[in-house]
């Protein structure tokens, strides 16, 4: 039988969540100026986090 | 070339490069257990659930040509490229799920060439099995040019270097886990493309001035080219005559030739896409597969044509600064994806859209790859050289075809880098063989009295029409040759898509024409009892009654079609 494919899904976006908000709490103010004044990898990180965990949230709950 | 496109990864973007090959591979290695047997290799099992094999279904396309191809066309024809979704592509998607999927999951067929063998008969099998299977490895070749050469070009790694470790990955992967692994890291690169370009269409469009400014700042760029001030940012308002248009393509062209004859021969015939489909775990699920996909593909203009669109405003407003300068000294449209990354993503979120992009290379390959692997193994190796052999000799046989079609698209890689005619003469040839195909299917599927004959001397007579129409129409500023008119330059078209669009319609027409003339001058060999389950007034129609309405294929089909024709008139 195959795995939940939500499994490796869910690790990898956490895991890269994860590293952009690292990123994103370390940036330099010339990365901000880049993205329009906006620090995106921190936002972004925690989008993909969220998503992340969601899809290892559903992966367990269904079983 | 100008610098800015130059991209610089970071340790944090190699990371994350580095922790996707890992995964990729991984998902490999875990599901090397479940191969047991070739069923399970070339169909994963029929055991997947639909929304992972509607979101392959979408993946499987999303390969080079589109993440790169339709940002360029978004650059070069503005909002009409939108076509290639909202007409090209959604009702092809609605009409398979509805209308095809039945007898492709149904039948029992394996492959796409399998069910016109059981259809009608071998010649007409071995035809479509050929051609596909030299196609896909030509396709996947290509694919592994295109992102060997576009890596050189941005981050300076060697051409062999990228083609070797790309090929070894997707080799890898497929040769452990077969089309699930496909399927599974299709559904990954999908993500990793959301993931990494919507973040990137928002800033620039940021940058831009939002919407209404950058409508605005289109228009410069119409009436530039001397066509009107909204041409840009406007799907159907210029499509009444191919002159007032950069696509050069009236709205007869359009409708009939991409949004009729293109689409439904692709999404409806093409077993790349279609293998996806026919891996789910039910009739139910195989039929909410192109609709599932349907939902996103009508949204992804947003994500592929809009940076196109964005940046040639951009290029406008800076006077052809943004873009760097192609060879004939016109903007770089290839270019658009990566000199957007370049400027707006920085280290962290570039190493997400930079893999999202090598992603999308190395999976469009490994759709073909699949695709070709199945073919070879079950509809020309299994039919022509080894009937009756075991089941794990045809497995052994898909790993071998796997190796094999690597190896070979290493070589169509090779012969693209070293001679371009070569690839623009065999698309050339692809595309007369692929114009007439839907007319087979239709027919097929809906009229029992369809012979094998009609069949096959239809398609050799619609791949015929194709090349003499081709033989016989060149564009405008065209030189005869390749390009068209070969045989004496008759018929006059604005634009090569036009062009190609017409033809199209010709090869289709024939085709259809021929199937029906001498399906009427030809015995039946197939009785209607052979035909249960392969032609639609024979098969008992498969209910949906008794499932939530969120799974009823016919009411979901009908709710999309209703989202694209708001979608249409949105953008009108």
């Amino acid at each position: 039988m195959n795995f939940d494919l939500r499994i490796p899904l869910g690790l990898i976006f956490s895991l890269y969540g994860i590293i952009l908000i690292g990123t994103g709490l370390t940036s330099t103010p010339e990365m901000i100026r880049q993205t329009l004044g906006q620090n995106i990898n921190l936002g972004w990180g925690v989008v993909q986090l969220l998503f992340g965990l969601t899809m290892l949230f559903l992966s367990r709950r269904k079983k | 070339m100008n610098p800015i496109s130059a991209i610089h990864l970071g340790p944090v973007d190699y990371g994350i490069l580095v922790i996707y090959f890992a995964f990729v591979l991984g998902i490999g290695f875990a599901l090397k257990r479940s191969m047991t047997g070739s069923k399970e290799f070339f169909l994963s099992g029929r055991s997947i659930p639909a929304w992972v094999t509607g979101l392959a279904f979408l993946s499987a396309n999303l390969g080079a040509q589109e993440v790169i191809g339709m940002a360029a066309s978004g650059a070069k024809y503005g909002l009409m490229t939108s076509h290639f979704y909202w007409v090209g592509a959604i009702p092809a998607m609605v009409f398979l799920a509805i209308f095809m999927m039945p007898f492709y999951y149904g039948s029992k067929a394996r492959s796409v060439p399998e069910y016109l063998k059981l259809r009608f008969d071998e010649k007409t099998r071995g035809f479509n099995a050929i051609s596909f299977a030299v196609m896909t490895i030509f396709s996947s070749g290509i694919s592994l040019h295109a992102l060997a050469k576009l890596l050189e070009t941005l981050v300076h790694w060697n051409y062999w270097t990228c083609i070797t470790v790309s090929a070894l990955i997707v080799l890898v992967y497929i040769f452990l886990g077969g089309l699930t692994s496909a399927i599974y890291n299709e559904v990954l690169q999908f993500f990793m493309i959301v993931m990494g370009f919507a973040p990137l269409v928002y800033l620039a469009l940021q940058d831009a001035g939002g919407w209404t400014v950058l409508k605005e700042k289109l228009i410069p760029v119409a009436t530039g080219q001397g066509f009107a001030p909204g041409t840009w940012s406007q799907s159907w308002a210029h499509l009444g005559n191919p002159i007032e248009n950069p696509m050069g393509v009236g709205w007869f062209g359009m409708v009939m030739g991409l949004g009729f004859v293109l689409s439904f021969g692709y999404w409806c015939t093409d077993f790349l896409v279609v293998q996806r489909a026919m891996a789910a775990d039910s009739m139910s699920a195989a039929r909410r597969t192109p609709l599932i996909a349907a939902i996103p593909k009508m949204l992804f203009p947003a994500l592929v044509i809009l940076p196109g669109m964005i940046a040639i405003a951009l290029h406008q407003q800076s006077g052809g600064m943004f873009l760097p300068t192609a060879t004939d000294g016109t903007p770089d449209y290839n270019m658009v994806i990566p000199t957007l990354l370049a400027k707006y993503l920085p280290t962290g979120l570039l190493g997400i859209g930079f893999t999202a992009l090598m992603a999308s290379f190395m999976s469009g390959m490994a759709g073909n790859v699949t695709a070709f692997n199945t073919v070879w193994t079950y509809d020309i190796y299994q039919s022509y050289f080894a009937p009756n052999k075991s089941d794990s000799h045809y497995l052994w046989m898909g790993r071998f075809a796997t190796v094999f079609g690597i190896v070979v698209s290493i070589g169509a890689a090779f012969l693209a880098s070293q001679f371009n005619n070569i690839m623009d003469m065999l698309q050339l040839v692809f595309g007369f063989v692929n114009a007439p195909l839907f007319a087979t299917f239709l027919l097929g599927m809906f009229w029992r009295r369809t012979t094998g004959h009609g069949a096959f001397f239809g398609l050799i007579g619609g791949t015929t029409a194709a090349a003499l129409f081709h033989g016989l129409a060149l564009a405008k500023g065209c030189v005869p040759g390749i390009k068209g008119g070969w045989l004496e330059p008759m018929f006059s078209f604005q634009s090569e898509m036009g062009q190609n669009f017409w033809m199209a319609i010709v090869a289709w027409s024939a085709c259809f024409g021929l199937t029906i003339l001498i399906s009427l001058l030809t015995r039946r060999t197939k009785s209607d009892e052979d035909l249960k389950g392969l032609v639609y007034s024979l098969t008992p129609k498969p209910k949906a009654e008794d499932e939530a309405w969120y799974k009823r294929p016919v009411l979901v089909g009908i709710l999309v079609m209703v989202a694209v024709i708001i979608l249409n008139l949105l953008f009108l």
